[in-house]
């Protein structure tokens, strides 16, 4: 489902005299419908910026990645954009929303894009609201102004709303309590069982250990530390 | 897919100065294209010249219309141009003054833009009027008001409200945001967000706003002197901007 292939990624600083600093170079790695592989390595080694170049978010400057048949590295934007409508998710570690918008509504959106129908979509942002126990008072309001934790959940929410074909997940279980977290493990390992293909990174040990299949240590793929 | 928008190698000068030039890129139905860079870089006059308001010296602009498909909006004879200003297009201009009526009631305003398309029955039009105050939450206790007595946030949204009233499929916006304060603009792009998704609409946003094209841009566009440095997926632009001047813009942001 997710293919990378010869990655390679550079920055290039042109306001501190257009110095380049090669991040990923040679980054190779499949994950097939149903698995979920956690990259590893020390802060700073490179994952996060794996996972925003799958998601479009960061251009590459080599090789390629194919996610559902599309090669990100070369598509058109609105290539990319029905990709995640249909296909791919992300659960990135901070949330950000349109002030104002209702969590309800926030957490159905992904669905009503694909034009799922207002009640269906809304009936599934309530479940997973409710699993996630983020109280229904709070379902009306922004949430802007919840806690960390809070708007962590709702961000989980809302990237499990769509039963996407792939998922990339940043350190889902950080900063959620036992049972929160808990919830989230098995939100996993459902999307899983349903076939997703999963690229996660954990610092909590004890979650990777129980959801990944594998383990790729992405410091192979930083210059200077392989 | 056909695309709605494509334009061509556009240019405009003013005198020896460029306004905007060699500008080409293509707008798919539904889509939302930010257009960002600091006062002067070319932005309006790229805006203005797509929407007819001034003329260019070179390039091609190509909208599908809806009766005989694509066909070079700057070919147009000018009534054929203006019919399509009031029925496909829309044009939300940066002070509401600009794009209101502001001495005919917020009702009125509404209602003559459905009458320049032909609406005569007055029912129906005071009744397609109450009904698109409210999409943009004006109460319709003030419809018969005149937009002077309006705040500048109510204002723009009248204009949106009159802008929008005729089913448009295309809608360019200059700054919608521009001079409001931050809570009136989270509520006004609020609102834009969800009539474009729930009417379809493809919009050109020019703003130098990047937040208010974080939010609304499915796309971006980055001008500069004129001309177009850098385009892309509007989060991919913002976080992994290539072009010198791109990552100047974007790390000058002040973080609250």
């Amino acid at each position: 489902m997710i293919h990378v292939e010869n990655l390679a990624k550079n920055f290039t600083l042109h306001n501190q005299g257009g110095a380049v600093i090669p991040v990923i170079a040679g980054a190779g790695f499949e994950v097939a419908p149903g698995e979920c592989v956690a990259l590893t390595g020390e802060s700073g080694a490179g994952k996060s910026t794996v996972m925003r170049i799958l998601y479009g978010n960061y251009l590459a400057q080599g090789g390629a990645v194919r996610i559902g048949g599309l090669d990100i590295t070369r598509a058109e934007p609105r290539e990319i954009l029905a990709l995640r409508r249909e296909t791919l998710g992300y659960v990135s570690q901070f949330l950000r929303v349109v002030p104002r918008v209702p969590t309800i509504e926030v957490v159905a959106e992904p669905l009503l894009a694909l034009g799922q129908r207002e009640d269906v979509a809304l009936a599934r942002a309530r479940d997973l609201l409710t699993r996630l126990r983020i109280p229904e008072r709070l379902w009306a309001l922004s949430p802007t102004t919840f806690s960390g934790g809070e708007q962590q959940r709702v961000n989980i929410a809302r990237g499990f709303a769509h039963r996407y074909p792939a998922l990339l997940l940043d350190e889902p279980t950080a900063s959620l309590d036992a049972t929160n977290r808990e919830t989230v493990l098995s939100l996993i390992e459902e999307a899983k069982a349903g076939g997703a293909a999963i690229v996660g990174i954990f610092h909590d040990l004890e979650a990777r250990a129980r959801v990944a299949d594998r383990e790729i240590d992405v410091a192979a793929f930083t210059p200077g530390l392989s | 897919m056909t695309p709605l928008l494509e334009v061509q190698a556009l240019t405009k000068g003013y005198g020896g100065r460029i306004g905007c030039s060699d500008v080409s890129f293509t707008l798919y139905p539904g889509e939302v294209l930010g257009i960002v860079g600091e006062s002067g870089s070319g932005k309006s006059t790229l805006l203005n010249c797509l929407a007819g308001h001034l003329a260019p010296d070179a390039g091609r602009v190509i909208f599908d219309t809806r009766a005989d498909g694509p066909r070079d909006v700057l070919a147009m004879s000018e009534p054929e141009r203006r019919m399509l200003g009031r029925t496909d297009w829309a044009f939300v201009h940066q002070n509401p003054r600009d794009g209101l009526r502001m001495r005919i009631s917020a009702g009125g305003n509404v209602g003559e833009r459905l009458m320049a398309v032909g609406a005569r029955h007055y029912g129906d039009i005071r009744a397609q009027a109450v009904d698109w105050l409210g999409r943009v939450e004006i109460s319709d206790s003030r419809i018969d008001d005149r937009p002077s007595a309006f705040s500048g946030g109510m204002q723009q949204r009248l204009q949106i409200a009159r802008n929008l009233v005729t089913g448009p499929r295309l809608v360019f916006m200059d700054e919608p945001t521009g001079g409001l304060d931050v809570s009136v603009q989270a509520r006004l792009l609020d609102l834009i967000r969800g009539l474009v998704r729930r009417m379809g609409l493809s919009a050109i946003v020019v703003t130098h706003d990047l937040a208010v094209v974080r939010l609304l841009a499915d796309r971006l566009m980055v001008m500069k002197d004129g001309r177009v440095i850098e385009t892309g997926l509007t989060d991919q632009v913002l976080d992994d901007p290539q072009a010198a001047y791109t990552q100047l813009l974007v790390s000058s942001v002040l973080q609250v």
